[in-house]
């Protein structure tokens, strides 16, 4: 019991050093861009170069898009293969992991190959379709993320009478989507959200592949010809991460509380 | 004319048959109950009537409409789950203001017509309130009084009260009742509950593998049951194994004694083995009386006090049976291993096709 109780603070010491240490020195170094002193002199330059807001807003706007094309795909699909066709929730699952396993850089050449300018849908021909393109590329690599909220979000309520009891109450099925289903999945739509936020936030390939001003590719560019700026760059894109899983575990919390007093 | 038809409905879930030519005729402000066993396809039936499962063949009208091929959603029926399912992210008046506010009630009739059914209920002052704040009865009334609220043609009810505690579940069956009655509203019940069915109903059908074995009133089921499947499922029946003596005369013999049943046996000769059944109420313990005509020796296997009543086990030789006993302060029960005389109303007993 002891030695165990040791052991366990000594892996939690490492982990704690493998992930902080990194962290302060790049916090630390960040503050240096001021010689002799500790200055936030690095996060000015960052925050008021005028690439930075336009990339950054760019990326936010398109997270926001993302977020709701993938709500849109997932959760009436999840839902439907929860309710009329479980036997297909193993191929399905199957499906939404396959962004894990099959690199961006892939995908996103696919992309160039089937939709270029000389294709029978040109999207990349213009900016807007390449802005599309890119949302469905996000979406695709947050799938895993949102499908698996969602579809455990869904199983822990009885969609099923819970759909019948609306139905024999004269629903239809876009109100029973909008009015029952959604309202009860929200914590796990939102837990979805935020991640697909966190991933859009900081991705690099499809972006600069589809060469889009967005704040990954940003993030590159800085990194390659600055010294300062770079990690506090770094420590912003950490923030803004940490900001999202801190939200994911407050939504969560509310619910598991909320649950808790249903008992 | 009846209001509810269902004729000739059959279902199949692949290569079984789970409903086999089901036939029934409800009246209108009629309170059916499906009685039968799990299993015994109560709930398909329930199902095909509020359109979530497609008869496989067979023809259900309401009103004189040919419902089968409206969507569940155009059926104008309510519905009452075993679970529940409220609306969780609802409140109790907006649970019930659910299926008003679908068919784009003035907010003015919404709202009063769920401050109706909320008094109906006896939950005005909860109207506020979210599922996870009531007890499961406050909330198994929430269900109906959603159910109830879009005056639906049909109720239909499937073992509402199956989740709940015993106490709740009788009063809350005599208030299903109230309701109904109040409102006039034609309902099918669903349960397993023999005693539920028998209390409440008008009629009963009783569902033996995917079959209607038998519909009728209560006291008809439970004192004429067509067979043996019915007799043994609605009430506790002692079934005795016999031989006939006297086919033309009704004499039979029951474990070497011979016995008048008041009653030709048409289907068996003198000397067949046939079976009889006896309901609890028509054995009794002690000598004979005018009553219980029918002396035979017994011995006792069992006495289990349940406070009014004293339910006794005793064998007639071969045969068990088991019956009642009002508990008297004066007379103490007897105890197992006891020699007896235990007495039965011979004219009671039916005899049971094989
Ligand atoms: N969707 C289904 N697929 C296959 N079999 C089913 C389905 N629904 C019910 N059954 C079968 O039909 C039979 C009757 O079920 P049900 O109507 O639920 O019985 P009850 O309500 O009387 O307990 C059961 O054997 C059950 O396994
Ligand atoms: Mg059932």
């Amino acid at each position: 019991m002891k030695t165990n109780r040791f052991w366990s603070w000594i892996a939690l010491a490492f982990g704690i050093l493998y992930f902080v240490v990194p962290l302060i020195g790049t916090l630390e170094f960040s503050l240096r861009m001021r010689r002799g002193v500790y200055s936030l002199d690095a996060y000015w330059v960052i925050l008021s170069d005028p690439r930075f807001q336009a990339t950054f807003g760019y990326s936010i706007v398109m997270a926001l898009v993302t977020i709701v094309v993938g709500i849109v795909l997932v959760v009436p699909t999840a839902y439907w293969v929860r309710l009329r066709l479980p036997s297909w929730r193993p191929f399905l699952e199957f499906i939404t992991l396959l962004p894990l396993v099959i690199p961006a850089i892939v995908v996103v050449f696919g992309y160039i190959r089937l939709y270029n300018t000389s294709s029978f849908l040109p999207l990349t021909g213009s900016a807007m379709g390449t802005n599309i393109l890119l949302v469905f590329g996000y979406t695709m690599l947050a799938l895993p993320y949102m499908y698996r909220a969602v579809d455990t979000g869904l199983g822990a309520i009885d969609i099923r009478t819970m759909t019948e009891a609306a139905e024999s109450l004269g629903a239809s099925r876009i109100k029973i989507m909008w009015s029952v289903i959604l309202p009860n999945v929200l914590v796990a739509v939102l837990s979805g959200a935020f991640l697909t936020f966190a991933i859009v936030i900081g991705e690099f390939t499809m972006a600069a592949l589809l060469n889009r001003p967005a704040f990954g590719p940003f993030l590159q560019l800085i990194g390659a010809n600055r010294a300062y700026e770079p990690a506090a760059l770094a420590v912003i894109s950490f923030a803004i991460t940490w900001v999202c899983m801190g939200l994911i575990q407050v939504v969560t919390r509310l619910n598991k509380s909320l649950a808790a007093t249903k008992r | 004319m009846s209001f509810l038809t269902i004729s000739h409905l059959k279902k199949s879930f692949g290569a079984t048959t789970v409903v086999h030519d089901f036939n029934l005729d409800i009246e209108k402000g009629e309170f059916v109950s499906f009685l039968g066993p799990s299993g015994c396809g109560k709930t398909t039936v329930l199902r095909m009537v509020a359109g979530f499962e497609t008869p496989t063949s067979g023809k259900i009208s309401i009103g004189g409409q040919d419902v089968v091929n409206l969507k569940p959603n155009q059926r104008n029926i309510g519905m009452v789950f075993q679970a529940y399912a409220l609306f969780p992210n609802m409140t109790v008046a907006q649970n019930v203001a659910f299926g008003l506010k679908v068919a784009k009630k003035p907010q003015a009739e919404i709202d009063a017509t769920v401050q109706e059914m909320l008094s109906l209920i006896k939950l005005d002052h909860l109207g506020d309130r979210y599922p996870y704040q009531l007890s499961g009865g406050q909330q198994q009334r929430v269900a109906l009084a959603r159910a109830l609220a879009t005056k639906p043609q049909v109720l239909l009810l499937d073992e509402p009260l199956s989740a709940l505690d015993a106490k709740i579940r009788v009063s809350l069956r005599e208030e299903i009742r109230a309701i109904q009655r109040k409102l006039g509203i034609t309902t099918i019940f669903v349960t397993h509950d023999q005693e539920e069915a028998l209390s409440i109903s008008d009629r009963i059908v009783v569902m033996y593998e995917g079959k209607a074995e038998q519909v009728g009133a209560p006291f008809e089921i439970y004192n004429q049951p067509s067979s043996r499947f019915v007799a043994s499922f609605v009430g506790t029946l002692n079934t005795f194994d016999a031989t006939v003596r006297d086919a033309a005369a009704g004499i039979i013999a029951i474990d070497g004694k011979d016995v008048m049943i008041g009653q030709k046996i048409t289907n068996h000769k003198t000397g067949d083995k046939i079976s009889l059944a006896v309901r609890p109420e028509a054995v009794s313990l002690g000598e004979a009386t005018d009553k219980r005509e029918t002396t035979l020796d017994g011995k006792i296997n069992s006495v289990h006090f349940l406070g009014s009543v004293i339910r006794i086990r005793a064998s007639l030789g071969e045969n068990i049976v088991s019956f009642d006993t009002f508990n008297n302060p004066s007379a103490p029960p007897p105890s197992p291993g006891e020699n007896v005389k235990v007495s039965l109303a011979a004219k009671d007993m039916l005899l049971l096709g094989q």
